[in-house]
Order: C-alpha cells, then sequence, then structure tokens
C-alpha cells in the first residue's frame, strides 16, 4: 500500500474518472481531506494478509440461475416518465460522437 | 390514552378486536406527526391522503373478516432510499429531487400486500453516506430525547419519527450500523437483519454487499413481527436467501437460561464512553440474573474494520452512484455541451460534499495501480473480520456489546471532519463485513437524560436467538415505557 500522499493532480485526474467536475478551489481541500482519511486507511498494512483469501461477500453463494421465462418489462412511458429530456420514445442527452 | 402511542403488537389487537379503526389510527399518528414535526423534522414526504384511502381500505378488510395480517391498517414510515411506486423517493439528494420510481421495493409491495398504511418518507444522510442524518441535501432532524443533538444515521428520520410517536414502525436500512446507531442514540429498537434475508430489491443501493433493510419499532415484539412480514427469499434479488422464514414472534418470551453471552474485549476498550460502557455491563449483568453465561471472548481484527469497511463501502458506492448522470432520470445540469459535461456537471451539482468524497475515494481504491494496495487488501481483511465471528460462535450463542461509543453528540460536533464521524461506527460495522445479524435495544439513560443502546449479535439466520435474548431482557429492563419530552 503506496503511503506516497496523492497530489492535487490526483484528485484531478480521479474526479474526472468520477465524472464530478471540481472547481480549482475545491482542488486543495479535497486533496487535503482524501489524504488524512487515507493516512488512516493505510492501517490494514499492519495486517499480514500473503496468505488471506478476499472475501467479497459475506454469505457464501454460488451462480445463482433461474428459468428464462418472457416477462413483460416496464412500459415506454413508464421508463421515460422520470427523464429529464425525451424526444418521441427515446431519452435525450447532448451529442455524443463528436464530427472528424 | 393517546393511540399514537400504542406499539405495533397493541394497535394491531385494538384493530381486530375493532376497539379502533385504522382511520382513527392514521389519524391519531398524523396529528401527532404534524404536532412534533416542527422541532425534529424528521420527514421528507408526508402522504396524508393516500394514507387515508390505505387505511380506509384496511378498515373494510377488517370488517370483512377473514385473513388479517397483524399489520393491517399499521400506520408505518419508509426511509427515503426505499422505492415506493409513484410516490418520491429522493435518498435525501437533490440528485433525485423529483424522482418517482416506476416500481415498488419488494418490501413495499409485502408491506402493502398485507394492509399497511404509508404515512411518509423519512429523512437520511443522503444516499444512507452518514452517522448523523446531518448529510441530507434538505433538512437535518433533530433528536427527540435533545433537539440540540443528532439522531444518529444514516436511518436518522425512521429512529426520531418512531421514538416520537410520530409512526408506529418504520423501515430503515443498515449498511454499516445505520439502523441499529440511530435506534440507539433514540431509545428505540432497530434490526439488521442477516445479509440475504429481506430482499434488497428496490432499495436504492449504496454498498451492494453490506445493505440490509431493517424496521425501527417501539419495542422487541414489534420488530419480531415486521421481520415475519419482511423476511423471505425474493426471485428479484439474487443475493436474497432461500432460507425458510420462522415466525419470529414465537421466539420472544422463551427463557435464556444457559444462554451462553459473549463479551468482546475489543467491544470495551479505550474510546468508549464510561457511562455507556456501565450501562451496557448492567444489561450483561441483568441477563446473567435471568441465567445467561456471560464469557469472555475476543474479535481480535476489530481495530481493522473502519478502514476495511469505508474502502469496501466506498468502492461499491462509486459504482452504483455511476448511474445518476442526468440521462434516465433525476436531476440534469443545465447548459451542457457535450456529454462529458453534462455528466460531470449533473454529479457536481447534485451530490453533496460526502458522497463526492466517497465517490472519489471509491474510484481511487479500485483504479489501475492502486486496486491490489487498497481494494484487494481491504477484502483480505474483510476475511479476517468474518473468522473473528465464525471462531467466537464456537464458544458462545450470542454476542453483547455497546452500538456506539457514547450518547448522541451535538449537531455540527463532527461535522469538520469526517474521520471523526466514521470512528463512531466502529461496533457496528464489523456485523455488516460479516454477515451476520444484529439488534439495538435501549439499556438505559445517561446522566444527561439520553438513550443508550445494547447490541446483541447472532450468526447468520439466527435472529430468533437475538429475539429470544433482546425479549428477556427489554421485558425484564422496561426501558421502553420512558418517552421523550416534546
Amino acid at each position: 500500500m503506496s503511503l506516497k500522499r496523492i497530489s492535487p493532480d490526483d484528485v484531478r485526474h480521479v474526479a474526472l474518472l468520477s465524472r464530478l467536475r471540481l472547481a480549482e478551489e475545491e482542488i486543495p481541500p479535497y486533496t487535503d481531506v482524501l489524504n488524512s482519511i487515507l493516512e488512516y486507511f493505510a492501517k490494514l498494512n499492519e495486517l499480514d494478509t500473503s496468505s488471506v483469501s478476499p472475501t467479497s461477500h459475506s454469505i457464501e453463494m454460488r451462480n445463482v440461475f433461474r428459468e428464462d421465462i418472457p416477462q413483460p418489462s416496464l412500459p415506454v412511458d413508464k421508463a421515460i416518465a422520470n427523464a429529464p429530456e425525451v424526444e418521441d420514445n427515446y431519452f435525450r442527452v447532448p451529442k455524443i460522437i463528436q464530427e472528424m | 390514552m393517546d393511540i399514537h402511542t400504542l406499539t405495533l403488537a397493541e394497535a394491531g389487537k385494538q384493530l381486530k378486536q375493532k376497539k379502533i379503526t385504522s382511520r382513527q389510527l392514521t389519524q391519531a399518528v398524523l396529528q401527532r406527526l404534524k404536532s412534533v414535526e416542527p422541532q425534529i423534522q424528521a420527514f421528507l414526504s408526508i402522504a396524508e391522503k393516500t394514507a387515508f384511502t390505505q387505511a380506509d381500505e384496511a378498515d373494510r378488510r377488517i370488517a370483512e373478516g377473514g385473513d388479517i395480517s397483524p399489520l393491517t391498517g399499521i400506520p408505518i414510515a419508509i426511509k427515503d432510499n426505499i422505492c415506493t411506486a409513484d410516490a418520491a423517493t429522493t435518498c435525501a439528494s437533490r440528485i433525485l429531487e423529483n424522482f418517482h420510481p416506476p416500481y415498488d421495493a419488494t418490501v413495499i409491495a409485502k408491506l402493502r400486500r398485507a394492509g399497511v398504511v404509508f404515512i411518509g418518507k423519512t429523512n437520511m444522510d443522503e444516499f444512507a453516506m452518514g452517522s448523523s442524518t446531518e448529510n441530507s441535501g434538505y433538512k437535518i432532524t433533530r433528536n427527540p430525547w435533545d433537539r440540540e443533538r443528532i439522531p444518529g444515521g444514516s436511518s436518522g428520520g425512521s429512529a426520531a419519527a418512531v421514538a416520537a410517536d410520530a409512526a408506529i414502525a418504520a423501515l430503515g436500512s443498515d449498511t454499516g450500523g445505520s439502523v441499529r446507531a440511530p435506534a440507539s442514540y433514540c431509545g428505540v429498537v432497530g434490526l439488521k437483519p442477516t445479509y440475504g434475508r429481506v430482499s434488497r430489491y428496490g432499495l436504492v443501493a449504496y454498498g451492494s454487499s453490506l445493505d440490509q433493510i431493517g424496521p425501527l419499532t417501539k419495542d422487541v415484539k414489534d420488530s419480531a413481527i415486521m421481520l415475519n412480514a419482511l423476511a423471505g427469499h425474493d426471485p428479484q434479488d439474487s443475493t436474497s436467501a432461500n432460507v425458510p422464514v420462522p415466525d419470529y414472534t414465537s421466539a420472544c418470551g422463551k427463557d435464556i437460561k444457559g444462554l451462553r453471552i459473549g463479551i468482546p474485549k475489543e467491544y470495551f476498550a479505550e474510546g468508549i464512553d464510561p457511562e455507556v460502557e456501565q450501562l451496557v455491563k448492567n444489561a450483561i449483568r441483568q441477563m446473567e440474573s435471568l441465567g445467561a453465561l456471560p464469557i469472555e471472548i475476543s474479535l481480535p481484527h476489530t481495530e481493522y474494520a473502519i478502514p476495511c469497511y469505508y474502502i469496501c463501502a466506498m468502492a461499491e458506492a462509486s459504482s452504483n452512484l455511476a448511474r445518476y448522470g442526468g440521462a434516465h432520470y433525476g436531476y440534469r445540469a443545465k447548459n451542457a455541451g457535450n456529454i462529458l459535461e453534462m455528466y460531470s456537471k449533473t454529479r457536481a451539482e447534485g451530490f453533496g460534499t460526502e458522497v463526492k468524497r466517497r465517490i472519489m475515494l471509491g474510484t481511487y481504491v479500485l483504479s489501475a495501480g492502486y486496486y491490489d494496495a487498497w481494494y484487494l487488501k481491504a477484502i483480505k481483511a474483510r476475511t479476517l473480520i468474518k473468522r473473528d465471528f465464525e471462531l467466537a460462535w464456537e464458544k458462545t450463542d450470542i454476542i453483547a456489546a455497546p452500538v456506539v461509543p457514547a450518547p448522541a453528540f451535538k449537531i455540527g460536533e463532527k461535522s469538520a471532519d469526517p474521520l471523526t464521524m466514521y470512528l463512531s461506527d466502529i461496533y457496528t460495522i464489523s456485523l455488516n463485513l460479516a454477515g451476520m445479524c444484529g439488534i439495538s435495544i435501549p439499556c438505559g439513560f445517561s446522566k444527561k437524560g439520553l438513550p443508550v443502546g445494547l447490541q446483541l449479535i447472532a450468526n447468520i439466520f439466527k435472529e430468533e436467538t437475538l429475539f429470544t435474548a433482546a425479549y428477556a431482557y427489554e421485558q425484564s429492563a422496561g426501558f421502553f415505557n420512558r418517552k421523550p419530552p416534546l
């Protein structure tokens, strides 16, 4: 576990990955608080986990299968009822593919 | 008698005997709600009109006789991260301000079929991220016992509503203590069922491997009645357990002679408030006088539970909350030139500070180059924490512990530093990591008159043992008769 402090640039990068637009003046306080939390989390380094297998789920469970029976899906009008913007029966969003 | 103060069991009995009607009960509870709400601010929305429609329907069912559920006609409050069809479900976040789910959560559908009256949706920390309900995007809920203090979180609205008799019972959700901690701070009973015992379908996801819906009630028997209605396998939630559901109410009233109570020494180490320690130890002595056998046990990895839990929860949250981008539902930022800008402006404007912190940290611990050092390390620590419990069950039937290190703190006291807030979760989070069930029940009051809870913990799917022990203690201690000064 790296105890290297995260830099303002790291915070900018993580904010981009997280799809969170941060104002420039928000970067230093986030850098400080994220570092102080990570410093505390680094306590896990005291543990020798070299022979420990990971647990991602508390209750052991194998793949859960069911019969593939067709069922009605959510009606279109209900599916789009909460949409910020719709056009015909579609979700409308800003342009995704830029022109070359 | 003021019927809004009735327990669920008493109210159900009086409804069945036709001593009261659901309309009268709903009227009394809503009247109480409106009179205390300006002081405690527990609700984000109140469903007065539909509540009376449901109450009349319940009265009709009761008049017809036949198969009446113990919940028919009972006014219940719901935490605002549980989907209710066509009624606002905000998670106390601005990003879901006008969101009306197209379907009911499985627990809501079950309660609807039982004839429950839904009186409103309760305040919480945004997306259940917090321990005080101060992180709500809308309002701060106050502790009914002292309005300068927090009700705990994240199910703070539900706990405050039940404590104030503004609901007969309520639903909350518990990812790291979010039902049990507010129950302790507000002097009510809060249950975190075994992971998979209750369907999570329609519970807005925070940490999917940790989240579990649980009831907040006025006493232990009410908690058992609620779990009877909530528990069971659900094909809509592949992590829900296909394990038979017993009648939990029949576990209330059995004696606890010979029941082994493990006392984890790590839970009574430094950091615990002396009054809390004293009250919890008194409760254990009381159970000993009823024939239980206390033994000291050790959960040696307890000190690693907080970093382990927060890394797991934040990682899962960063993935679960990726869906809020303004495309399909919820808030969308104005004037975004392209799709990336739409996502990042929407999320920046819609999420509060704590949610942003957790998303960023969760993204960081999962990102390329850091995954092994942080996330993988944490889920290996999770194995060690789970193993601590598994070893403990070889020696004991139940574990007794505090719920939180101290009685309710003052509003604003821990807001400046998120770490101090995280530390208050020390006694509740290990259970979620290990999947165990736990219950918080009142065990006395501090000198300042603030409620203190006792936490009982049992192995997976051993809720009956919890109810037997909790009921035996509660009946001999009797703290559930005390009401907050409102």
